[in-house]
């Protein structure tokens, strides 16, 4: 096991690609907070099954959104664990609409969620894992963060600017003994691209030369990689893990 | 205020490796330790630490020279 005696956060962890990197990290022998906004009953179950491999686990509710909520979250991670070494940055949302449609409070509440949130949270687990002289922080980005995508100026935005969020994290916090880096996933089956219609997705397909969706495990593999010693000379780096749709 | 000179003295010889006599009430820590605004920020987490205080973003930016944290330790306490 890659991660025993470790403890990580991931935020947005109660459903799809997050759900699926609780659980991988646990299986490497970390101990797994799952943060999420409000779905409390799918955040137990991951928890318990966390629970189930003999790892602890915590199903903690907060808005990454909000400051006071995330230093909260840190607080109470670090009280019960006694330490946080690695954290992912997982929680987002869409309010996807065509730029000329798309309403102020939709532009808002993507940007605050995915690229706020991302801030907030490495800003408040910064300072436990700089006194710890260790840390790891793995940014959930997108493949649309690279590429764009019509209907998602807002989440492309924040996608994007995960990217470089990631970078200078990194930079700043590499003489601490701190790495940051982003995953940045192509098109993954979960609730999240469950809504796109199905002529969507046929055209989507067609983009990838992989020729297959990607499963949240594909993603959750390549952030156990970050989070382990196997990427210890990695930092400020983006792994595209998309079936080959950009490159 | 000796007490608080003291304690802070030890925590800035330990983290910045600098002499003991370097640490005067009008040295400033980037200026005159060789800190980098990294250490800093350390400095008063650690400062955080002894004196079991928070010492918000707004307050700790001002804090440039020994005296300044010494003075804004005397004023929490």
């Amino acid at each position: 096991m890659k991660l025993e005696g470790k403890v990580a956060l991931v935020t947005g962890g109660s459903r799809g690609i997050g759900r699926e990197i609780a659980l991988q990290l646990a299986k490497e022998g970390a101990n797994v907070v799952v943060n999420y906004a409000g779905s409390e009953a799918k955040a137990n179950e991951v928890a318990d099954e966390i629970k189930s491999l003999g790892r602890e686990a915590a199903a903690i509710q907060g808005d990454v959104a909000n400051a006071d909520a995330v230093a909260e979250m840190i607080k109470e991670t670090v009280d019960r664990f006694g330490r946080l070494d690695i954290l992912v940055n997982n929680a987002g949302i869409t309010k996807d609409n065509l730029l000329m449609r798309m309403k102020e409070s939709e532009w808002d509440d993507v940007i605050n969620t995915n690229l706020k949130g991302v801030f907030l949270c490495t800003k408040a687990v910064s300072r436990q894992m700089m006194k710890q002289r260790s840390g790891r922080i793995i940014n959930i980005s997108s493949v649309v963060g690279v590429s764009g995508n019509p209907g998602q100026a807002n989440y492309v935005a924040a996608k994007s600017g995960v990217i470089g969020l990631t970078k200078t994290a990194a930079k700043e916090l590499a003489p601490r003994g701190i790495t940051v880096n982003a995953v940045a996933p192509g098109f993954i089956t979960t609730d999240m691209t469950d809504k796109l219609t199905e002529e969507v997705k046929t055209e989507m397909l067609k983009q990838i030369p992989l020729a297959r969706f990607g499963e949240p495990g594909d993603i959750a593999k390549v952030v156990v990689f970050l989070a382990s010693e196997d990427s210890s000379y990695m930092s400020g780096q983006t792994l595209h893990v998309n079936g080959g749709m950009v490159m | 205020m000796a007490d608080v000179l003291e304690r802070v003295t030890k925590i800035i010889v330990d983290r910045l490796g600098v002499d003991e006599s370097q640490v005067t009430l009008e040295a400033s820590f980037k200026d005159d330790l060789g800190a980098d605004s990294l250490d800093v920020v350390e400095l008063v987490m650690e400062l955080e630490d002894e004196f079991n205080m928070e010492i918000s973003d707004d307050d700790a930016e001002k804090i440039s020279t020994v005296g300044d944290a010494v003075n804004y330790i005397n004023s929490q306490v």
